[in-house]
């Protein structure tokens, strides 16, 4: 058993700033005999930016997604902007216009054009007109340096473009929280750059953000707390430069010396 | 040879009657066509619910209407339940034997579409607030259906050829017409008439069907 150590989270922010936007306890998660998630805690604090990071298979990309209930914990509690997700009554489908969510595989509708990708939801769900929809649209596309390329398709923008796109997409329904499930991932190096510069901008306009991510120069310059995940458990969370410079925990010391080596 | 197969004395004679039958050949393919793209699609959609109470009563259904022969379904609604004392008419026969039969064949077709779009698109979908039927019909059927537009068309063909069965019910479609106008001439050019008269309408789907394939396989390089 390993006692996370919580040397700054988001009780001390929320001291400082506002209210909790994400409380999650008592996350309990298994994938067939897979025990993937076991008892983890995370709360976020309003405009707070949280980098989880860790190994491939320690369950940071599992515990983003019960976050918006793409995945169902069997046990524990989950509640967004507080709503509480678990709760049968409560619904689903109105609930996950406050939670935007970025892909690492983008995601994006390939029979649509980037705008259409983007007013989707907002004619759907957020139950706009069509000329308000593509308003909200062009905006939000606008946000992300891609006002130009409305009328395109997915198959004709760069990695980087599609993946401002989809998180056009997201900031469209103006949620109170971002999951971003390793945004840069699946780009070409020379790409990171411009979607790592949205996401500073949406840090900047005080988004409340919950990224799963290496970038470990990006998380030093943006991130307020870094959560460290091995095996299923919050091991260590901090500052990112306690987390980066002075690790406290063995395993958080093997990760980030591996990671840096890249 | 020629006065036998190609007799242009009784094709003159057989014409309008051929006109008639490929008037109602045309008439039920519009019937048929739809409704088990129709059938197709619904019992792809309920493919896609996890529930086994769905899925197994689904899985059996499309393999039972699959695997019985359209030609005795359509025998047995005609001929079979009016001892049930209910008699049906051709034409509904009709309809209800090709909305089981190629109904479950459109409906695998579908679900070949469905499944071979990744489940990522759904998830964004989801992300975003659609709902399950919303996600499906928005953003997983185009382009399903865009996957399998060659298989969807090459049903059809099937499908169209396949109204000619509707003549052991008596329905006046093109074959019956032909055998109709063979009889009452002692001929068999009403036959070569309506074969050919089926070659003209059907060639330009297949030549469709190949340009389409052609085009998937180019696609796939």
């Amino acid at each position: 058993m390993i006692r996370p150590r919580m040397r700054w989270c988001a009780a001390d922010w929320v001291e400082a700033q506002g209210a909790l936007i994400v409380r999650a306890h008592g996350l309990h998660k298994h994938f067939g005999a897979l025990h993937v998630l076991k008892g983890v805690d995370l709360e976020v604090a309003e405009r707070e930016l949280v980098f989880i990071i860790g190994p491939s298979g320690s369950g940071k990309s599992t515990l983003l997604r019960c976050l918006n209930r793409l995945e169902t914990p069997e046990s524990g509690s989950v509640a967004i902007d507080g709503i509480d997700l678990l709760d049968r009554r409560t619904d689903l489908n109105h609930a996950r216009q406050r939670i935007g969510m970025v892909f690492q595989s983008f995601n994006l509708y390939p029979h649509m054009t980037a705008l259409a990708n983007v007013t989707l939801a907002l004619r759907l769900v957020a139950g706009k007109s069509r000329a308000e929809a593509d308003a909200a649209g062009r905006a939000a596309l606008a946000r992300v340096g891609l006002a130009d390329r409305a009328e395109h398709r997915p198959g004709q923008l760069s990695g980087g473009q599609q993946q401002r796109v989809a998180i056009a997409r997201a900031i469209a329904l103006e949620p109170r929280v971002m999951l971003f499930d390793e945004p840069t991932s699946a780009l070409d190096p020379e790409l990171v750059g411009s979607v790592l510069a949205v996401m500073r901008s949406l840090r900047e306009s005080g988004m409340t953000m919950v990224v799963v991510s290496h970038e470990m120069g990006f998380a030093r310059a943006a991130a307020d707390r870094v959560v460290f995940m091995d095996h299923g458990v919050i091991v260590e969370q901090g500052r990112p430069a306690e987390i980066f410079e002075t690790p406290s925990h063995p395993r958080t010391q093997a990760f980030i010396s591996q990671i840096r080596q890249h | 040879m020629i006065e036998t197969f190609f007799n242009a004395a009784i094709m003159v004679q057989a014409w309008p009657i051929i006109l008639a039958g490929l008037g109602n050949t045309v008439l039920l393919s519009l019937l048929v066509v739809p409704l088990g793209l129709g059938g197709g699609l619904g019992l792809a959609l309920l493919s896609t619910m996890r529930s086994p109470w769905v899925r197994w009563p689904l899985m059996a259904w499309v393999d039972f209407f699959r695997a019985f022969p359209p030609l005795v379904l359509l025998i047995f609604l005609y001929a079979g339940l009016p001892f049930a004392g209910l008699e049906l008419g051709g034409f509904a026969c009709v309809g209800i034997a090709f909305f089981l039969n190629t109904g479950s064949y459109y409906g695998e077709v579908f679900r070949a579409g469905i499944e071979s779009v990744p489940a990522g698109q759904i998830e964004a979908a989801r992300s975003t607030g659609l709902s399950r039927l919303q996600a499906l019909v928005w953003v997983v059927l185009p382009q399903a259906v865009r996957a399998v537009l060659p298989d969807l068309l090459s049903n059809t063909l099937e499908v169209v050829k396949l109204t000619s069965l509707a003549s052991v019910v008596a329905l006046p479609e093109l074959l019956f017409q032909a055998r109709q106008a063979q009889s009452l001439t002692y001929n068999p050019t009403p036959i070569v008439a309506a074969a050919v008269v089926y070659f003209l309408m059907l060639w330009p789907l297949v030549r469709l069907l190949s340009r389409l394939e052609n085009r998937a396989i180019a696609g796939r390089r």
